[in-house]
């Protein structure tokens, strides 16, 4: 009996961690972090495409330097077009007034942008711009519908037109699922070295969104051992102390 | 001074003994306390409580130097702690996993009183002291949970806060002044910053001071429900008694060694556990005019959220679920007189105490699931159902207790 609720009390806390997650299916971004290859290709192509409305407030590109293996020479040379010092935050000079009348929003920070909406979501977004003339930048998204942001990569991944299917459930209600895409506009880019442009892209924002992740895991690997160690050492000597009781 | 005995300490302890009971208390609650020698594993949680409340008094006050309670500031000062200051991440995930490890090892500690009768006589006091703890618990992680400014903890206060908009006549003047604004703002920040910080942390530890003196006066519960103290030996040193240090300040460490494995493999590996200790939202800086699709309470708060939302509303209003929910915590307190069994521990109660006991922990995690999903007509029945089984549990004890079997209680407690 003790056993038994022991057994469900602890089977249902981590539980509530795995409880749910609703929403279309996403694809999977399987980044590296360890990678430091793709997160200067990520870095790189984030200054260029994504920064003339977004910001990385909280990054600051020296520390951006030091955890993906740069330089601050080669950061400054690189990655900094906002005339910005190497110990300031990855800020843009769009003003956020003038971006919310182009936009209808101000364009978020994406410094936190990957914890906020996980990976997989970032990596179906930037793969799933299609053309849709009803939009007013010509564009919609699969994992973001009705989108406020035009397709900012369009001249590496081209143009695409999205497959649609229309579906009538058990109640005759009609749904529209995308099926597939069709590049109707070649872009710089071949399909494959698209997505694999977003993954490092998606890299990158995985690791300005919390830059310790690495070293918290790797550090937790010896605090681990430390306590399993220590708690052995507590067990004997608790043994030793408890061995008179009967 | 002379009432009561020196202990017969030299030196400089000699002369600190005559002006303060220094010794006097550590022998009272430490090495003359005589707790039962039949602990088991369910109750690690107590000394475990009072560690993870000193692991978030230190890391509060760490974090509290870098953080700035301002509606404007508050965001970045939290991303300024995990990115600019030496070691914020590790503090600030210590605190954040802390709440949640307060409310699961609280839980646990609840649970024991609940299955070995610890609040029954003599006990009242102790458990009253104990549902104020966590009544003060459930406020401190409250108005925690607003500092990082996210757009959780934006609409999740919003949310409790209009709670008490449902009050009849006095609601919305009340909502306004615990908000201090029309809507949560930046005086609202300031305050919970405030009451966070020291308001309710100086009640808890009060209450904590009060919980353990009540314990250490009337003695500790232990799995048999067996008063210790009725039989001593020539001494007059509980038959059945060990003294709580070495035994079980040893004992105690050991648990506090799994507890550490547990809670720092979530600190550096799952800081967010999936979304249940940070919620994804909460990355999102709060937008007072961008409400989420789906508001989430933290995980600990879900059950009774839950039968919140399985009340309907009448006449417009949820009062009665705001009643219901409240209801379901005020119950706790008079768990002492609910219950009418001779014998305290579920070792030795009937079948329909263990039955009920079952049924109510079962009811209360299907809540706990359910208050953190969105509602579905098929969703809010089983919560309808589950909340009548949680007040059910309390409601009906005086008729379940009474007339429930119970087996002969030993004279002594089974060890081994």
């Amino acid at each position: 009996m003790r056993k038994w609720i022991l057994a469900i009390v602890l089977a249902a806390l981590p539980g509530f961690a795995l409880a749910s997650s609703e929403g279309a299916a996403l694809d999977k971004a399987n980044i590296d972090p360890t990678d430091k290859a793709s997160l200067q290709r990520g870095a790189k192509l984030f200054v260029n495409y994504c920064m003339g409305c977004h910001s990385a407030d909280y990054q600051r590109y020296n520390r951006l330097a030091r955890d993906i293996g740069l330089s601050d020479e080669q950061v400054r040379d690189n990655l900094i077009f906002t005339g910005a010092k190497v110990g300031e935050g990855m800020r843009n000079a769009m003003p956020k007034k003038d971006a919310k009348k182009w936009f209808g929003a101000a364009p978020p920070d994406l410094t936190l942008i990957a914890r906020a909406r996980g990976v997989d979501y970032l990596y179906t977004y930037l793969r799933t711009f299609y053309i849709d003339e009803a939009r007013p930048w010509g564009v919609n998204n699969a994992a973001f519908p009705l989108v406020g942001m035009p397709h900012v990569l369009s001249e590496l991944q081209g143009w695409q037109k999205a497959r649609m299917e229309t579906h009538k459930d058990a109640h005759g209600n009609e749904s529209t699922v995308i099926t597939g895409y069709e590049i109707v506009k070649k872009g710089s880019m071949s399909p494959p070295e698209f997505d694999s442009a977003m993954r490092d892209l998606v890299n990158f924002l995985a690791y300005v969104a919390e830059p310790v992740k690495l070293y918290r895991q790797s550090l937790g690997v010896w605090v681990i051992a430390f306590l399993v160690l220590m708690t052995a050492v507590f067990y004997l000597l608790k043994k030793e102390y408890w061995k008179d009781i009967h | 001074m002379a009432n009561h005995p020196h202990p017969g300490t030299t030196g400089l302890l000699g002369w600190v003994d005559a002006r303060f009971p220094a010794t006097k208390l550590w022998r009272e609650h430490l090495s003359e306390y005589y707790a039962p020698k039949n602990f088991n594993f369910w109750y690690f949680f107590g000394s475990l409580a009072l560690l993870v409340l000193v692991n978030q008094i230190l890391t509060g006050i760490w974090l509290t130097m870098s953080y700035k309670p301002s509606a404007t500031e508050a965001f970045a000062s939290v991303e300024y702690i995990m990115r600019d200051v030496d070691w914020g991440w590790l503090i600030r995930y210590m605190h954040s996993t802390g709440a949640s490890a307060f409310f699961i090892v609280v839980y646990l500690h609840m649970f024991r009183g609940l299955i070995y009768g610890s609040y029954k006589q003599p006990r009242e006091l102790i458990w009253i002291f104990g549902v104020l703890i966590f009544l003060a618990l459930m406020a401190e992680a409250f108005m925690g949970y607003l500092l990082p400014w996210g757009q959780m903890s934006y609409w999740g206060a919003q949310v409790i806060i209009n709670l008490f908009g449902a009050v009849p006549f006095i609601g919305p003047d009340l909502s306004e002044w615990i908000r201090g604004d029309f809507v949560v703002s930046d005086a609202t920040l300031n305050r919970f910053f405030s009451l966070h910080v020291i308001a309710v942390p100086l009640v808890l530890v009060g209450l904590v001071a009060a919980h353990i003196i009540a314990l250490h006066e009337v003695g500790s519960n232990n799995p048999d429900g067996v008063e210790i103290k009725k039989l001593k030996d020539e001494n007059g040193i509980p038959l059945d008694g060990i003294p709580f240090h070495p035994y079980y300040s040893v004992k105690d460490l050991v648990g506090v060694g799994f507890f550490l494995i547990f809670f720092c493999a979530v600190i550096f590996f799952l800081p967010e556990m999936g979304g249940y200790f940070l919620e994804h939202p909460n990355f999102d800086p709060a937008d007072p005019l961008k409400t989420p699709p789906h508001i989430a309470p933290v995980w600990y708060f879900t059950p009774f959220y839950a039968i919140l939302r399985a009340v309907p509303s009448m006449a417009g209003s949820a009062f009665p679920g705001v009643v219901a929910m409240g209801a379901s915590i005020v119950l706790m307190f008079f768990l002492p007189w609910l219950d009418r069994s001779p014998v305290k521990s579920i070792r030795y109660r009937g079948p329909l105490f263990k039955g009920a006991v079952a049924l109510f922990v079962v009811a209360f995690l299907i809540l706990g699931y359910l208050g953190a999903l969105p509602t579905t007509p098929g969703r809010t029945l089983v919560a309808q159902i589950c909340s009548a089984i949680y007040f059910a549990f309390f409601l009906l004890m005086p008729i379940y207790t009474s007339i429930d079997k119970t087996k002969p209680v030993p004279e002594r407690v089974t060890f081994k």
